[in-house]
């Protein structure tokens, strides 16, 4: 009863942050609302049982990419917000395209209510309080190519960040 | 699973509505964040820990993405001084 509470009061805090991001004029107010989103997120991995994954989210996500975001948002420095509002039949037009995005979503939700676990589900190691030493032995012995996949994904990202942001090569 | 649909779809409106490319960046940061939630709850449901390790990996992918995009917006604002997407249309035919 009390993780149904918790469950619902997150998840509102969730959708309404969500739209609060945006939907806010200010953009500082949106990377504002980014973030307090990513940590009611973290809290959701918590009561969901991935303690690991909640602490990853809030370091990676809330800790570091939020600051990415607001140093590029004071180094754009905008001093007037960029939304002017024109062009009112593009934006008819885009409403029809979101609501048959939220149908199709809908419905996909609908089709596939309840599914059973696929067969070709890899028989991981269930889980458990000790929920950070199961997913490192994932990592390191089922997963362990994507794993090395994924660090040298971070590198070239690393080298494009920098040479994007470069200001004379 | 509703919860992670709906946070994806706030996502796409906010992608596809805002003109600010930060905000646009943002909202696809969102999406991502309601797959994660999507992994994570099915994870719980079926007591395998797969789904949070492919979560791990989206977590980077989108790290990456967004560092990469970040650094895009800085090389293109220092030529144009815009953040509309509206005026950011020099491939444009």
């Amino acid at each position: 009863m009390g993780q149904a509470i918790a469950f619902y009061t997150l998840a509102a805090c969730i959708l309404g942050f969500g739209v609060l991001v945006i939907t806010a004029k200010n953009t500082v107010h949106s990377v504002m609302f980014l973030v307090v989103n990513f940590l009611f997120v973290a809290g959701l991995y918590v009561l969901l049982g991935a303690q690991f994954l909640a602490v990853i989210q809030v370091v990676v996500y809330a800790g570091g990419i939020v600051v990415l975001y607001l140093f590029v948002v004071m180094l754009v420095n905008l001093k007037r917000p960029p939304e002017a509002h024109q062009d009112r039949r593009r934006r008819g037009r885009l409403g029809v395209t979101c609501s048959l995005v939220v149908l199709a979503e809908l419905v996909a939700i609908a089709a596939y209510k309840y599914v059973s676990p696929a067969a070709g589900l890899p028989p991981a190691l269930p889980m458990g309080p000790d929920n950070v030493a199961q997913v490192g032995m994932l990592l390191y012995t089922d997963y362990l190519i994507p794993f090395e996949l994924a660090s040298m994904l971070l590198l070239v990202a690393m080298v494009g960040a920098i040479v994007l942001a470069k200001r004379d090569l | 699973m509703v919860l992670s649909a709906a946070l994806f779809i706030i996502g796409v409106i906010g992608v596809m509505t805002r003109r600010n490319i930060i905000v646009i960046l943002m909202s696809i940061e969102l999406m991502l964040n309601a797959v994660n939630i999507n992994l994570v709850a099915f994870s719980n449901l079926w007591q395998n820990a797969a789904g949070q390790v492919f979560v791990i990996f989206v977590i980077c992918v989108a790290a990456a993405e967004a560092a990469v995009g970040l650094g895009i917006i800085l090389a293109f604002y220092r030529n144009k001084e815009t953040v509309n997407i509206d005026e950011m249309s020099l491939m444009r035919w």
